[in-house]
């Protein structure tokens, strides 16, 4: 996987990002177009293109979710765009919450906060088993395992932007 | 003739680091105890004289006043431009644009019609020539700052005011990240960084890592159109209104008391902050005009302006990923910063007192001086990683804005994205490529548009031409495109949407060189000979005294030897063997001036003697 070339780093879920982020600046120190100002424009052009690829890694492998994405498109698997159904119930409430709080119903604000409180748990907690995946899959590489970091995955991405839905509408009113 | 010289000083050209400000331009160059301003502050002020000729700086800015409608200020307001992005500040400007221009504002000053770049490129010019008047050698490539929140035309149009003014521009650099680099240089600082940079028409805000001479930067933000001149027209108006009711006249009009009632209000503005009032004062002939303002009237009249610094600084505090309590520093950098409303504004939001120590004129310069040292290879331990300020995508179907590189992704940055053909036979696509953070490409600016033309006609679909979208280490964006199927470069032609074009660009370099005052080497000659002219008529003048008769013969045939070398000397081009014969006149002529000298002497005190008795 060339973001993971680019760092010199096997493909793993797993990361340490004290040593991800030296490895970006000590080849970023080697690299970049300040260090070619006087090279040939050969030379010049592979800087920029050698830099453009340790940006692009750095970026994608520092955050877990970006990282589990792009290790799972690069393991051949799509990320799927549904809801996860286990949330339907959840969503509904919810969106009849955000109705009446946007039709001036002040008594919804209460649900809200609390539904504002269960996704963020609910983000850490996706958080927290993606970790425990990582690590499972870099020990055993199994398909399976990556199935469910799939669904993990969807699940987290799913809840945030419930979270970010939720929030807005609490400070779009609070500001009024 | 073959003497060879060898010039120890300058084994290598200089860089030098230049802050292209709205209000005042500096230049700097990296010595080896560190940056060093170069000759002084060069006002940002380009004029056309009534005789047609270009003048740039002080003397320009004194043009304001007298010739209003030939004399442009703040014109990095326009840089990268269209007519229908300016037209609040037209009003404001004493000068006239061209009409019928759309993709390129084009100014009319006196009998002459410019654009922006190469009235920057004026300001340009007078930097170098002083910059070469102190390093004494010539000086061809530069660093150049801009604010972080231009976007690719306004960057484009400063590179081109570089070209024109005859610099190799090797980097932009962004301002507030050269000030970290200025503020962070001797000091081993490491944390985060945030620098407020408020300067005369541009407001940015920039968060920094410091971490073991990297300076990265993680997240900025900013508007170009907000800065002291916003306050000064503020202050500007409420002066015309009083005007109006006091005179009983608009005086909006006449462009020369504007500049003069500018000027008064700008020394008030300055003068409140360290004063709790201050008078705006104008003298108009036999007319007068004074009000003054208390700091209580100031700060309500300029809250709104602050108000607007702070919530792009609140989305960079964000977009950093960070909170406010992370930040270890924060850099004060600009003129506005030394309100005392803003300091204090600054203090409530990051909740730490700001540094102020640095000089807010000078720090932009300098930091462009050490990234010209990095650039150098004179500085090897630090590193810049600075950020796109925008986003950047390509238009697709029903009007919609694609993100192909977010904003504040570390540059250079890069995107590639595959295109075809819609329909059969088709031979060309047109690629529509914006700036900007909005879903609609009507709210996006648009950069420009690329055709890739000459599409061998096939079957819908079947062309694969890939096409890279890089964001150099400018900040500039760069497209080449492939056809997949041959392996080979694809043409196309590039239309920006606004700015010059290359072509547009060579034409004004060329005519820039026909007008240009000379270059550095023609000045050097001129100067010597000037030198000589000086010099051989003084010893023709001395050749009259009675002392160059006293002479002995052999001293009076070297002075004529000396005399003739100088003279055939003065018409080669070469302004060092010019001032080796100087050199020489002035030792033959050593006994001669000495003589003479004694002689005044001798009468002058004889002189006072008389007077004495």
């Amino acid at each position: 996987m060339k973001f993971y070339d680019a760092l010199g780093l096997e493909p793993k879920l797993a990361l340490d990002l004290d040593d991800l982020k030296k490895r970006f600046y000590d080849r970023s120190r080697q690299w970049h177009p300040d260090r070619f100002s006087r090279a040939n424009s050969e030379e010049k052009q592979r800087s920029e293109e050698m830099t453009s690829m340790l940006n692009d890694a750095f970026r994608t492998l520092r955050d877990p979710v970006s990282r589990a994405e792009y290790f799972l498109r690069e393991s051949g698997l799509e990320l799927p765009k549904d809801a996860p159904p286990e949330l339907l119930e959840e969503v509904f409430e919810l969106n009849m919450a955000l109705e009446e709080l946007r039709g001036g119903d002040e008594s919804a604000r209460g649900q809200l906060v609390s539904a504002q409180e269960r996704f963020a748990a609910m983000m850490g907690d996706a958080d927290a088993s993606l970790a425990g995946l990582f690590a499972h899959y870099d020990e055993k590489p199994e398909r399976a395992m990556l199935d469910q970091i799939r669904a993990t995955l969807n699940r987290r991405k799913y809840v945030s932007n419930l979270l970010r839905d939720v929030e807005k509408e609490l400070n779009v009113h609070s500001a009024n | 003739m073959s003497t060879l010289q060898i010039d120890f000083g300058h084994a290598k050209p200089r860089i030098v680091g230049i802050d292209l400000g709205t209000t005042n331009s500096l230049a700097a160059v990296m010595d080896l105890t560190g940056p060093r301003i170069l000759s002084g502050i060069v006002p940002s002020v380009v004029s056309v004289t009534e005789s047609g000729e270009v003048i740039a700086g002080a003397e320009a800015r004194e043009m304001l006043i007298t010739h209003p409608e030939r004399t442009v200020y703040s014109v990095k307001r326009l840089m990268g431009r269209g007519v229908g992005d300016v037209q609040e500040e037209l009003k404001l400007f004493p000068f006239h644009v061209v009409e019928g221009s759309e993709s390129v504002l084009k100014l009319q000053l006196g009998d002459k019609v410019m654009t922006p770049p190469e009235v920057s490129a004026y300001v340009l010019r007078k930097l170098k020539e002083d910059a070469e008047e102190v390093l004494g050698a010539e000086v061809t490539q530069a660093v150049i700052t801009v604010p972080a929140y231009f976007n690719d035309a306004q960057r484009q149009a400063t590179k081109d005011a570089g070209r024109i003014a005859g610099l190799e521009v090797l980097r932009l650099v962004n301002e507030p990240t050269a000030a970290a680099l200025a503020y962070g240089l001797d000091k081993r600082k490491e944390g985060l960084v945030a620098v407020y940079d408020f300067g005369g028409g541009t407001f940015d805000i920039s968060i920094l890592r410091l971490h073991d001479g990297i300076f990265e930067v993680l997240a900025t933000n900013g508007d170009t159109h907000l800065g002291g001149d916003d306050i000064d027209n503020l202050l500007l108006n409420i002066a015309l209104e009083d005007i109006q009711s006091e005179w009983g006249e608009d005086v909006s009009g006449n462009a020369g008391l504007v500049q003069l009632l500018r000027r008064a209000v700008i020394q008030a503005k300055e003068a409140l902050s360290f004063a709790p009032a201050a008078m705006i004062d104008l003298e108009y002939g036999p007319r007068t005009y004074q009000r003054e303002i208390d700091v209580q009237l100031f700060n309500r009249l300029i809250e709104p302006i602050i108000e607007r610094t702070l919530r792009p600084c609140r989305n960079c505090i964000k977009d950093a990923a960070i909170t406010v309590e992370q930040i270890n520093e924060t850099v004060m950098v600009g003129g506005s910063t030394r309100i005392p409303l803003v300091r204090s504004a600054v203090e409530r939001l990051f909740r730490k007192r700001p540094h102020t120590e640095l000089n807010p004129d000078e720090v932009v310069a300098l930091g462009a001086a050490v990234q010209a040292g990095i650039l150098g290879g004179e500085v090897e331990d630090k590193l810049l990683l600075d950020v796109t300020p925008l986003s950047l995508g390509i238009e697709t179907m029903g009007g919609l804005m694609s993100k192909l590189i977010h904003r504040n992704s570390t540059i250079p940055a890069s995107e590639t994205e595959l295109f075809t053909t819609a329909v059969d036979g088709q031979t060309n696509v047109l690629i529509h490529v914006l700036q900007g953070e909005r879903e609609l490409v009507k709210d996006c600016r648009s950069l420009a548009r690329f055709d890739l033309k000459e599409i061998e006609p096939m079957i819908a679909g079947m062309a694969r031409i890939q096409v890279r979208f890089l964001i150099d280490a400018n900040g500039i964006l760069n497209v080449t495109a492939k056809d997949l199927r041959t392996g080979k470069e694809h043409s196309m032609d590039v239309k920006p949407s606004y700015g010059l074009t290359d072509d547009q660009v060579e034409a004004m370099i060329l005519e820039s060189y026909d007008k240009a005052e000379e270059d550095f080497k023609e000045r050097q000659l001129r100067e010597a000979r000037i030198e000589a002219d000086a010099i051989l008529g003084a010893v023709d003048k001395a050749k009259e005294d009675e002392a160059y008769q006293a002479l002995a013969e052999d001293e009076r045939s070297t002075i004529d030897r000396a005399i003739n070398e100088l003279r055939l000397a003065y018409h080669s081009d070469d302004h060092l063997l010019i001032r080796d014969q100087i050199e020489k006149l002035n030792q033959a002529t050593m006994a001669l001036a000495e003589a003479i000298m004694n002689e005044a002497v001798g009468k002058a005190l004889k002189g006072t003697n008389v007077n004495a008795q």
